[in-house]
């Protein structure tokens, strides 16, 4: 069976329950593809064992970058370019570059973790999202798992591990 | 499902013998080098002797000059931890509930602190502070000083300049006797709550803390222009006020997170986890950065314009002997040491990343001082050496034995609290 098609839903009602199914059904030998909720739930990504997100790596790196860029920029400018004297000081008076190097480095931080951001959870404008269950907008959270991706686990098992750890609903979905 | 009662919520620390071991071992140390200093400043260095025809330089200056640095530093660490109690409760932070005990248990220094600072004002008046001699008003006067005249109601009003400076007395006066009334109150209503329970106390707790914070905006400010910018009477800089703040401020919080990290090192605090320790951490990352952020406000300001009467501050210290490699001390201390440090989340939440830190950043923020009070004291007399280094382990182990001790009375945690529950499942 073709990978990232074909998937079961279980839609939970509660926060708690929806914890303690992720552990049971993890447990289980089950892969969870993705869990959808309304809200931000504390210590789901904990449970789902995700790894740290490495943002704040890209976020320094590109820092990094405009703080280099900044300084470069204006040391060439005021010793080699077009050297001027102003207020009286050397051409090149490091403490005037901060300013401009502090908010060069602001900038390119946060211009740069926003489009790894939207590079790495694939949120080009002409993006098609791909809605799971409608109602992970509203009140119910919902765990989606891909069958393909647990070829092993036979279907009915991953079903009745989802009802059994307090499931309301167990249902498929399809994508083109 | 796992709740904050399940703790041991009447727990106390125990100040026991070794803890107090140690901590005099520091002091008793910094009392044998602080003598150690004196003896060679006393009987070893005469260069100060009859220089360019002005007074002599005496040892026991230097030793004013460092009594009020430590004065006006460990004021500022003691207040800032009520500051930062009445903050969370301002703020309805649930949080920090748990560490509000170490936060107000700083608070016990004040008395200390006043009783210290008015003594060594009235010994060491004319060491530290230019306007207290009564000649630079006397317009007869070869030394009259039009300046410092212009400016001697701030201090004198509404007496005759020159002769006692009762304003100034007053303000240090009030500011501590304020102080002290508003940290008793704070400190007595949540002693309450752990007796009679109930969430009137939290309202009563936020309506004093903000009277306090309120009363305390206009204070620090005020309080920095007294005792440390009356020191360059000359100078002036607009923002000092909230330079002083910030050097306090994150002194403090580094205080405060050290004095976390020892209690659960010490297997208190249970319900006190990584997640509180990281939100520590970030308080220091970040109010360093602002103390960064203010400094260099000030100097690129006065750097930029270059008017004789403001630069003369940093050429005072920039060009000197003595003073010119602190300020790199200073910076690369309270500045570039936390922000690369403390830069990632694992930092923040490893305690051995923190303990190096907050330990440097405390020396780091006395350097800080240092720098503004020697330079207008002492001039080229001045210096880093045993003197200062003792006393600053003097007054160290002082505010560590008040402030653990009084820590040890009541219980750590304030077992009432409507928002211990709160604080007990902080995750972030």
């Amino acid at each position: 069976m073709e990978r990232d098609k074909h998937f079961i839903l279980g839609i939970f009602d509660d926060e708690d329950i929806l914890l303690s199914a992720v552990k049971e059904v993890r447990a289980a030998g089950v892969k969870i593809h993705e869990v959808f909720s309304p809200y931000p739930v504390h210590g789901l990504d904990e449970e789902l064992g995700y790894t740290r997100s490495r943002l704040p790596i890209a976020a320094f790196l590109f820092g990094l970058l405009g703080t280099t860029l900044a300084l470069t920029m204006q040391f060439y400018m005021m010793k080699f370019d077009w050297p001027m004297i102003i207020g009286g000081k050397d051409h090149a008076a490091f403490p005037d570059f901060i300013p401009v190097t502090f908010e060069l480095t602001v900038l390119l931080a946060a211009f740069g973790m926003v489009g790894v951001f939207m590079i790495s959870s694939n949120l080009k404008p002409w993006a098609q999202p791909r809605i799971f269950d409608l109602r992970s907008t509203d009140d119910k959270h919902v765990m989606a798992i891909d069958i393909a991706s647990n070829g092993s686990v036979d279907l009915e098992q991953i079903k009745s591990a989802l009802k059994n750890s307090g499931a309301t609903e167990v249902n498929s979905k399809s994508f083109e | 499902m796992a709740q904050a009662s399940n703790y041991n919520l009447d727990q106390k620390f125990d100040f026991t013998a070794p803890v107090k071991k140690v901590i005099f071992f520091l002091g008793g140390l910094g009392a044998v080098l602080l003598l150690i200093g004196i003896i060679a400043a006393a009987f070893g260095g005469h260069h100060g002797a009859g220089e360019e025809g002005g007074h002599a330089f005496h040892w026991t200056k230097r030793l004013y000059a460092n009594l009020w640095i430590n004065n006006v530093y460990f004021t500022g660490i003691a207040i800032i931890g009520v500051f930062f109690f009445a903050i969370q409760y301002a703020a309805q932070a649930g949080w920090s509930t748990a560490l509000l005990r170490i936060m107000i248990s700083f608070g016990n220094w004040l008395p200390i602190a006043a009783v210290l600072m008015l003594a060594t004002f009235f010994i060491a008046n004319h060491d530290l502070f230019h306007w207290t001699h009564s000649y630079i008003f006397d317009i007869n006067d070869p030394e009259y000083d039009r300046i410092i005249d212009g400016k001697g109601n701030f201090f004198y009003w509404p007496m005759e300049k020159g002769s006692f400076p009762i304003f100034y007395i007053v303000r240090m006066v009030l500011f501590f006797g304020f102080w002290i009334f508003f940290f008793n109150k704070l400190k007595s209503l949540s002693l309450e709550e752990d007796i009679n329970g109930g969430t009137s106390y939290w309202y009563t707790i936020r309506k004093w803390s903000a009277i306090f914070l309120v009363f305390f905006a206009v204070s620090s400010s005020v309080s920095a222009w007294d005792w440390v910018l009356s020191i360059d009477t000359h100078w002036f800089s607009t923002l000092f006020g909230w330079y002083v703040f910030a050097s306090w401020f994150v002194a403090g919080l580094s205080a405060i997170t050290l004095v976390t990290i020892f209690l659960k090192d010490q297997g208190y605090l249970e319900m006190v986890n990584q997640n509180h320790i990281h939100d520590l951490g970030k308080f220091v990352f970040a109010f360093s950065i602002f103390w960064t952020y203010i400094w260099f406000s000030q100097f690129l300001l006065i750097y930029y314009a270059n008017i004789p009467e403001e630069s003369v501050y940093f050429i005072e210290r920039l060009s000197s002997d003595v003073y010119g490699p602190y300020i790199f001390v200073n910076i690369v201390l309270n500045f570039v040491l936390p922000f690369l440090v403390l830069m990632t989340r694992d930092a923040k939440r490893h305690n051995i990343f923190l303990k190096l830190v907050c330990t440097l950043i405390i020396f780091g923020h006395w350097v800080d001082f240092f720098l503004m009070v020697q330079p207008g004291t002492l001039g080229h007399n001045g210096g880093l050496g045993l003197m200062e280094v003792g006393m600053l382990l003097v007054y160290g182990a002082a505010f560590a034995f008040v402030a653990l001790s009084h820590l040890s009375k009541k219980n750590l945690v304030p077992k009432n609290h409507p928002m211990l529950e709160e604080s007990y499942h902080h995750h972030i």
